[in-house]
């Protein structure tokens, strides 16, 4: 024992003795963590920091203590219950996840049901691929055109250097109105100079007619001709076409243009080669393959090609340098001015990239066929 | 145009090494498209057999197989002691068919031979317990067309056509291959071996001599006595006569092989000889039985209700549109179409007259579609035929009538008419080459143009060309371009991108309609396309009245069907086509929509007017060939047959309703920022009293949707009630604004206010909830969330009820402001709908 110390009132607290808080304080912290709900550990807060709690009681003996012993009791019985409180807390919080990461297990659901309940729509590729084209041509600076369906003779032959004479007029390749009167196919029949377009070329005329050059417009769009339905032949399909007229422009600019065309649409191996061809409204005319975009026309894979039949090359559509007496009907002055013209159907290039072998199933209106593309090709 | 590959050679003198697929790329190059090479296919020794023994022999799986012995001559063995018969020199074969008998000619490959018909190389082979020492072939396995032997097996030789050991390659043509091309309408000089024979020079740039310059022309005066009235229509006619034919006389194999593979059957010497000639120079002619014509032969328009009996032996009655010839008997062949059969050349003809002559294109081509009579002759003329070659054709008529079948040439020709040189056209030198992108040198083009036939003439920059007799498809500058490129080849055209100046992407409409396409796909609808022709009894089925103006059409003089004479005038029947075929196919939810024209005719139907094509039309002559077109606009139509939210084990499903086809067509209003309004109405294909149309701000009805009638629907075997609606798309688009609304809402707090009102039945919810929208300008929207009837009302009326939110911009309510404005919304339900608060 020392010697008795004159400053200090020799009163002894039990309660605040340094073992004894250091005890109490162990007691707590252990009770913190043996608790293992919410709810005991509200009790060992009750018992442990509550009113009646030993360190809650040891605080309240701090006033019998002399004033030169008060502070450092506070202090003990301050860190102590700082340090029980903390544990409170922290015990607390990892509890409080426990408890709640059982309750969201509780409420586990079946994720393979159903989320069907909505009806989804879809759009006819038709659609898209006539966008997905206007796209194209747009991205590159032209504009896209468009025409009515019932269009005037005029336009659809004359203007696009079709004589009166041309086969293509005859009733067995071109719907014509009936004019009002005459008897289907007896004389006059086709006195209404009115026919369902055999092509999206109309179109073209009117766009010169109602453009200033430089023009350069895209026309997809639905035509028509006489043939039965089966499953290669439609009376009534589409086409896109394609009308470039400016200064200086050439056979060499129609290629271009149809190389990033096909390029855009097949890919960037895509390619296009020129065949003559004859048509009354191009000079020169060309046929434009395309390289076949499933054998590329390589020596290993072309010969037994299903797609291109071994060519290697799959036609693509007609194209030309635009005649100058079409420039003269439409308004153009051939001496200043050139183009060049394209068009392709638009159905073949969908039924054949999606094998569809029956070019009715784009008519039908199943649903089934429709639903595969989504809202994109 | 079928091309034997050994006449071209015998008119072009090809290098050896040319193979026949490198042939017809370079043709094919040239705008002259090979279709196929016919024929080729058999190599070996292929070789005729007289079969000398059968035995029949019944095999285990109950065939017969006859195993035969058979003479191949010199590709005899010396024995074949298993075969049946003496054992002589022969083979030994087994053939399944039963269809010839000892004695007879056939087609036997012996081993080593390759039939590509089968794609197979025979063999010795030991089959049904011989020794099989070839085969016995059938029209089908020697790549042969069909004819009346292919079915019945074997192909038999006639008895005498040929001897044992004979070479059946060279017997039947196999190893002769025939290009057949696709020859364009502006290529007519190439349906003859003559214009093939000039492209193939000149693509292999080889000399080459025309075959027509060959011909020695006959001179003098005398000829047959001919008038021809129609100079129009004839321009020029050349006959020369030819007499002492042996009519015995069979026509050489080389000719008839020629002729058979260039798709003609042979069928006398004189008329093979005729066909031949056309074959060769491009020339049609004709050959009239001298002793059965009777006068001079006269050319001439028909007079109406003529009569002839074509060589097809169909009597066709004429009108004065027909060109013919005739005699003192009247019409005795139809020019350029069809000779008649009273002169026909006969078993018995020796002298004839032979015809060669020059058409107006127009008139036949009219002349060959108004009798449906399409012939080799009509195909050339309506294209073009060289019209300086008249003569010249018919000398080589006779020319081959004497070398082949005994004729002699009378003295004397006749020769009318005159040929009319094509007009020389002027261009620049370089044309060409700007037109096509390709480096062609004025050079190149004056030396293929010169090689085409033409005469050019170069004055310092430009060309002037007189094009030759025989090609009517150069007329102006750039058709010379196409020769030229033709030569300079169409591979070397380089890839150049156009720049054009920047366009200004997607018009308003194009991009409006596609954003309406996207609101149709996200509200669940299918997009289908579907054919716009229908019927009046499709109009039928939809209930139309007879006086509804969806049934005036626009009809088509020449419809694929009677039961579809127009177009529609409604997407609903293709729709609603559509919809049945789906349930039909077993489908409970079908909800699709379109986004199409329809036709809708004027009130006066006027003729589109035809224009001249030597300069533009007028304004005025453009304005009216669109008012003479019908209004054809994009409608946009949808049917909802079947769930439109499907039952599922979150909660039950709910029925597709009339509310659900106005809502889609709503919002299809709202992403074009148009206001539409609903009004009650009663048209047909709806639900009379489940019908909306659909009114724009002035006024003008757009469309309508609501519930199908329900007759309807059981009519197109649709279950339960159908949503349909359809609208006007181009009104729509036409009233889109340009900008849409701006975006205003004020951040002060929102007092919300739920008010249920009793009103009569017949008061439409809307107009109460504008009134409401209307009763204060705090009011910031009205929603209808409740409609009651029942115990609770009287009959006859029924509860709305309505939330209200209210707002000022400026500041947060108070109490008074909240209770004035929901004072003002009560009085207006009372004042304007006699409406009672709940």
């Amino acid at each position: 024992m020392s010697a008795p110390n004159s400053d200090y009132d020799p009163v002894e607290v039990t309660p605040l003795h340094p073992d004894e808080i250091a005890r109490v304080t162990s007691e707590a912290l252990q009770a913190v963590t043996a608790a293992t709900t919410l709810a005991e550990l509200k009790q060992v807060r009750i018992d442990h920091t509550g009113d009646r709690s030993p360190l809650a009681l040891a605080n309240r003996e701090i006033g019998a203590l002399p004033p030169q012993a008060r502070k450092e009791a506070g202090q003990r019985i301050g860190q102590a219950r700082g340090e029980v409180a903390q544990a409170l807390a922290t015990r607390t919080e990892e509890l409080e996840a426990v408890e709640s990461a059982a309750r969201l297990l509780a409420e586990t659901v079946d994720v393979t049901l159903p989320t069907d309940r909505e009806v989804v729509g879809a759009r006819h590729p038709i659609t898209t691929i006539q966008e997905l084209v206007a796209d194209v041509f747009v991205a590159m600076g032209w504009e896209v055109a468009e025409g009515p369906e019932v269009e005037a003779e005029w336009l659809n032959f004359d203007a696009m250097n079709l004589g009166p004479d041309h086969p293509a007029r005859t009733m067995q390749d071109t719907f014509w109105v009936a004019s009002s009167g005459a008897a289907a196919d007896g004389p006059g029949a086709q006195d209404s100079g009115k026919v369902l377009r055999t092509h999206t070329s109309p179109v073209q005329a009117r766009s010169m007619l109602t453009r200033t050059p430089p023009i350069y417009v895209v026309c997809p769009g639905r035509v028509y001709r006489t043939d039965e339905a089966d499953a290669t032949h439609m009376p009534v399909f589409h086409q896109v076409e394609g009308l470039a007229i400016d200064e200086g422009l050439s056979m060499a600019h129609l290629k271009g243009t149809l190389d990033h065309f096909a390029r855009a649409i097949y890919g960037d191996t895509m390619t296009t080669r020129f065949r003559p061809s004859y048509f009354p409204f191009t000079e020169p005319s060309a046929e434009v393959d395309l390289l076949c975009y499933v054998c590329h026309n390589e020596p290993s894979a072309v010969a037994s090609c299903r797609t291109c039949g071994g060519e290697g090359w799959i036609e693509w559509g007609g194209c030309g340098v635009v005649n100058p007496r079409v420039l003269v009907a439409c308004g153009v002055d051939p001496e200043r001015y050139s183009g060049f013209a394209f068009g392709m159907g638009l159905d073949r290039t969908v039924t054949s990239r999606y094998d569809i072998a029956d070019l009715r199933d784009l008519w039908d209106g199943d649903v089934r066929f429709t639903e595969p593309f989504g809202v994109g090709l | 145009m079928k091309v034997p590959v050994e006449w071209l050679k015998s008119l072009v003198e090809l290098p050896a090494e040319v193979t026949t697929a490198q042939l017809a790329d370079r043709l094919t190059m040239y705008d002259l498209k090979l279709e196929e090479i016919i024929g080729g296919g058999v190599s070996g020794p292929l070789t005729v057999g007289r079969v000398l023994a059968i035995s029949p022999e019944q095999q285990k799986n109950g065939k017969t197989i006859n195993w035969c012995r058979v003479d191949v001559g010199a590709q005899n063995v010396d024995s074949v002691p298993d075969a049946p018969g003496d054992d002589v020199a022969s083979r030994g074969i087994v053939c399944g068919a039963h269809n010839f008998a000892v004695g007879d000619l056939v087609v036997v490959a012996l081993p080593g031979t390759y039939l590509a018909a089968l794609d197979f190389e025979i063999g010795s082979r030991k089959t049904y317990g011989h020794v099989s020492d070839g085969m016995i072939c059938s029209t089908t396995e020697l790549g042969l067309p069909d004819d009346a032997s292919s079915a019945a097996g074997i192909l038999v030789l006639p008895a005498g056509s040929a001897a044992p050991g004979d070479d059946a390659i060279v017997l039947l043509g196999l190893g002769d291959q025939t290009l057949d091309l696709e020859v364009n309408p502006d290529r007519a000089y190439a349906l003859s071996l003559r214009g093939v024979a000039r492209d193939t020079a000149l693509a292999f740039d080889l000399p080459f001599a025309d075959p027509a310059e060959a011909v020695t022309l006959p001179t003098g005066d005398g000829g047959y006595p001919v008038r021809v009235e129609d100079p129009e229509g004839c321009p020029v006619f050349s006959t020369v006569v030819v007499t002492g034919i042996d009519p015995t006389r069979p026509t050489p194999d080389w000719l008839a092989r020629r002729l058979t593979q260039a798709g003609m059957r042979s069928i006398s010497l004189t008329v093979d000889i005729s066909n031949y000639v056309m074959l060769e120079l491009g020339q049609p002619n004709h050959c009239y039985d001298r002793a059965k014509v009777s006068g001079d032969l006269v050319v001439r328009r028909a007079e109406a209700g003529e009569q002839i009996t074509t060589l097809d032996d169909v009597v066709r009655t004429l009108t004065p549109e027909d060109l013919v010839i005739a005699d003192d008997s009247g019409v005795i062949g139809l020019a350029g179409v069809m000779g008649g059969a009273s002169t026909e050349i006969g078993p018995d003809t020796t002298d004839v007259v032979v015809e060669a002559a020059h058409w107006d294109p127009t008139t036949i081509f009219r002349g060959e579609r108004r009798h449906k009579l399409p012939s080799e002759a009509a195909k050339r003329y309506e294209r073009g035929v060289d019209p300086a070659l008249t003569l010249a054709g018919a000398a080589r008529v006779a020319e081959l009538l004497v070398e082949l079948a005994g004729g002699r040439l009378e003295p004397g020709v006749t020769h009318v008419g005159t040929v009319r040189a094509p007009a020389p056209v002027t261009f620049a030198v370089d044309l060409p080459a700007r037109i096509s992108g390709v480096d062609i040198t004025p050079e190149l083009t004056q030396d293929v143009l010169e090689r085409n036939g033409c005469v050019v003439e170069r004055d310092g920059a430009t060309f002037v060309v007189s094009p030759p007799t025989w090609r009517f498809d150069l007329n102006d500058p750039y058709d010379f371009v196409e020769e030229a490129l033709r030569s300079a080849g169409y591979e070397n055209v380089p890839s150049v991108l156009p720049t054009p100046t920047g366009g200004r992407g997607l018009s308003r409409e194009q991009e409006l309609r596609r954003r309406v396409g996207h609101v149709l796909a996200g509200a669940g609808l299918t997009e289908v396309t579907t054919l716009p022709f229908v019927g009046p009894a499709h109009l039928d089925r939809l209930g139309l009245a007879p006086t509804d103006e969806r049934r005036r059409q626009v009809l088509l003089a020449n419809p694929l069907s009677r039961e579809e004479p127009g177009l529609t005038t409604t997407l609903l029947v293709g729709l609603l086509r559509a919809a049945s075929l789906n349930v039909g196919r077993g489908h409970d939810v079908v909800q699709i929509s379109e986004v199409g024209r329809v036709f809708l005719p004027a009130a006066d139907e006027v003729a589109a007017p035809i224009y001249g094509v030597d300069a533009r039309p007028t304004a005025e002559q453009l304005a009216a060939l669109d008012a003479a077109l019908p209004y054809q606009p994009h409608h946009v139509g949808l049917v909802l047959v079947g769930e439109r939210e499907r039952t599922g084990w979150d909660g039950p499903g709910r029925p597709a309703a009339w509310s659900d086809a106005v809502a889609v067509l709503r919002r299809v209003a709202q992403v074009l920022h148009v206001e539409v309004a609903a009004r009650a109405a009663q048209v047909a294909p709806y639900h009379p009293g489940r019908c909306a149309e659909l009114v724009l701000a002035d006024g003008t009805v757009v469309g309508h949707a609501g519930e199908l009638h329900p007759a309807v629907a059981a009519e197109h075997g649709l279950p339960g009630r159908v949503g349909v609606g359809e609208i006007d798309l181009d009104l729509m688009l036409a009233a889109a604004p340009p900008i849409g609304p701006k975006p205003s809402f004020s951040t002060f707090p929102v007092a919300k206010e739920d008010l249920a009102f009793v009103v009569d039945e017949a008061v439409p919810a809307e107009s109460v909830r504008s009134a409401l929208a209307a009763a204060s300008d705090l009011v910031e929207s009205v929603r209808l969330f409740d409609v009651y009837t029942g115990d609770q009302v009287p009959q006859g009326r029924r509860s709305l009820a309505f939330s209200l939110r209210l707002r000022a911009p400026d500041r947060t309510l108070t109490d008074a402001d909240i209770k004035a404005a929901r004072d003002a919304a009560v009085r207006a339900a009372e004042t304007e709908f006699s409406a009672t608060l709940r």
